[in-house]
């Protein structure tokens, strides 16, 4: 990070750039001290190259890993703690994490699928628009928050562990799926204002909610037997990225949310 | 946006400064350049009793006023330059000093105020009345190293890895509602609090008048210095248990107090009626050092990030995991604290300078509340 030089002013921040080798077809790039413009610009040389997997050694805060990045059978494995807006824009590839990711993973996501084997911080999926999320343990705030869908696109998320506040706050489409099983938080499964503001998608929480948790734009029912084989597929695909049992999972009684109205704050600015 | 980190060695061990540099510099994109800056705490072994003053001064007249002040109030034991290196990327400093003062017994005595009240006194006139002079800290064996830079362009300016303290709290700013100068950079402090601050605090108006009937001038332009105040208020002269004061500066919201038990629920009542003014409104993530440990503390609905972990008797706080792995290489536990409950690295062994402690009784805390005394003197040193 630092040296002192002989003579001379030191320099406060070094940018390295980062040591790419390819193994078996696959570009490794070691993270360490790299900054992430210039590592951005090593996985987009990647795959301007043709390599199809980029595997990233100790990451540590990098910004905007998959950013982006458009196509279908990339992969990127992210070896540590990614930084802010992963996968942010990301259209295509499947990005997985072997640690904890930090806040605002999936911003404004096109396509592909993220996976994070740890928790995860706040505003995951913001305005997320296709593509899945798969977080094995708990969530922060604002979880898909303003989530949404259009014509054939519909973003889904998964989270295996708990959530804070404002769990689906504005959601506009989409499905977003909380399961409370592999938590290391204290409290409930999900704090307050769970879908404030919501006017589209669904939410389903395995396990109850009180109705002070839930915003009042929401309709707070139990999921039906047909609702339940319907997220079968959605849950067994989670099930099979992160390790659950899918009979596990499924083996208790989901609540679903669904929003009453599809402009709640239609009337707020407007004279009546 | 801005990034904070604090480490705190609840052992007491000493650590390097170079570990708050290397949290902020991976935090490096959470600011702009216009600001970093630390605070240490028992890093000046050799001068453990003194109050160090560092201060910042445009001109040599500020300073040859400033130095008038505390040759009248003050014995002098020990004034100098501070330490600095030339680091690119860092100019137009200030003349930077500090000097080590032990409050001059007739004008302590004559003033008639406590040696934390008459440096306070000085601190504030210092401010407010000298043209062109800052303190940027005033506190006991610690001190705070602040200015326009990234925050390890500063940390390096100022030599930070040569000293050695048991608690840090370093921050990067990106300024977006004060301009950003040498006096604006966090920490902002008083004695021995300092603060950094992620946020923005939209009640300063409010706040800053309400501090304004205590004696606190806020002259440094930026938002975060009404914080500073409250916690010496509310912790030092009111003697407000530190859950207290947390609840009484990001109170739980009104619809949360209605779902608490009776009890609870007056308490909180009474604390969001006498403290309303001094609720700091906005979003926020701060710690607060001190000479025992630290605190950290969100908003109540978590507007900004925080992150907490702990290895062995290492307990540290930032705005991104990042910045904790990249000093600790094997945390025992890493989460992210709840909004709005503080999150305490408490120094065995040292005097813990708060009243009470977390986990008050609900009796214990109506106390503090109402000022009944007996009740209230069993509560102050909890272990």
């Amino acid at each position: 990070m630092t040296t002192e030089t002989a003579s001379g002013p030191i320099e406060g921040y070094i940018q390295v750039d980062p040591q790419v080798t390819v193994d078996d077809g696959v570009a490794v790039i070691e993270c360490q001290s790299v900054y992430y413009r210039q590592l951005n610009e090593a996985v987009r040389k990647a795959f301007a190259d043709g390599l199809k997997t980029v595997r990233l050694l100790n990451v540590n805060g990098q910004r905007y890993l998959g950013t982006g990045i458009k196509g279908k059978d990339l992969t990127i494995e992210v070896h540590g703690t990614p930084g802010q807006d992963m996968a942010m824009l990301m259209d295509g590839p499947t990005l997985e994490v072997f640690g904890n990711a930090q806040d605002g993973v999936g911003n404004t996501m096109n396509a592909g699928t993220v996976i994070v084997h740890g928790s995860a911080g706040d505003v995951l999926g913001y305005g997320m628009r296709g593509g899945k999320v798969f977080i094995k343990g708990d969530v922060g705030y604002r979880v898909g928050i303003h989530m949404k869908a259009y014509e054939d696109l519909r973003p889904i998320m998964v989270c295996g562990g708990k959530a804070r506040d404002f769990f689906g706050e504005y959601m506009a489409g989409g499905l977003l799926v909380l399961l409370g099983m592999d938590s290391q938080l204290d409290g409930p499964l999900v704090g307050g204002y769970v879908g404030t503001g919501m006017h589209g998608g669904e939410i389903y929480l395995r396990g109850v909610v009180e109705s002070w948790q839930v915003g009042k734009e929401c309709g707070i029912f139990t999921a039906t037997v047909e609702e339940m084989e319907a997220l079968r597929p959605v849950l067994a695909e989670f099930c099979t990225a992160t390790g659950f049992d899918l009979d596990t999972v499924m083996s208790e009684p989901f609540t679903k949310l669904v929003p009453i109205s599809h402009r709640p704050y239609g009337k707020m600015y407007t004279y009546l | 946006m801005c990034g904070l980190m604090g480490i705190c060695d609840q052992s007491g061990t000493l650590m390097s400064g170079e570990n708050a540099i290397k949290a902020m510099a991976v935090q490096r994109d959470r600011g702009n350049g216009l600001g970093g800056g630390f605070a240490g705490y028992g890093i000046y072994p050799d001068f453990p009793d003194h109050f160090c003053f560092h201060m910042m001064y445009h001109d040599v007249a500020a300073k040859e006023e400033a130095e008038a002040v505390f040759d009248r109030y003050f014995t002098v034991d020990l004034a100098e330059p501070m330490p600095t290196r030339p680091v690119k990327g860092i100019g137009d400093a200030p003349l930077l000093w500090r000097y080590f003062l032990v409050p001059d017994e007739h004008k302590l005595a004559s003033s008639e105020m406590s040696p934390e009240d008459f440096v306070v006194h000085t601190v504030m006139l210092v401010n407010s009345t000298i043209d062109g002079a800052f303190v940027a800290s005033s506190g006991k064996n610690m001190g705070a190293f602040k200015g326009v830079g990234f925050p390890e362009e500063i940390g390096h300016y100022y030599l930070l890895e040569e000293y050695a303290g048991n608690t840090w709290v370093g921050h990067n700013r990106f300024p977006t509602n004060t301009p950003g100068w040498w006096g604006g950079a966090h920490p902002f402090t008083l004695l021995d609090w300092s603060i950094v601050h992620n946020g923005e605090i939209s009640s300063y108006g409010i706040n800053s008048r309400y501090l304004e009937a205590f004696g606190y001038k806020c002259t440094l332009g930026t938002d975060t210095e009404v914080a500073a105040y409250l916690f010496d208020l509310l912790l030092r002269r009111h003697k407000l248990p530190l859950e207290l004061a947390c609840k009484a500066l990001a109170s739980p919201l009104w619809t949360e107090i209605d779902r608490m038990p009776a009890e609870e629920q007056a308490v909180m009542r009474s604390l969001r009626a006498v403290y309303g003014p001094g609720m700091l409104n906005g979003p926020f993530a701060i710690v607060l050092g001190f000479n025992g440990g630290m605190v950290a503390l969100n908003d109540r609905i978590k507007l900004r990030p925080l992150v907490a972990a702990e290895q062995g008797s290492i307990l540290m706080v930032a705005s991104e995991e990042s910045a904790i792995r990249e000093v600790l290489d094997a945390p025992d536990r890493v989460w992210a604290p709840k909004a709005g409950e503080p999150v305490i690295g408490r120094i065995k062994g040292m005097d813990w300078p708060i009243h009470g402690d977390l986990h008050l009784s609900p009796s214990e805390i109506s106390c503090a509340v109402t000022g009944v005394e007996d009740t209230c003197e069993t509560t102050v040193e909890v272990n």
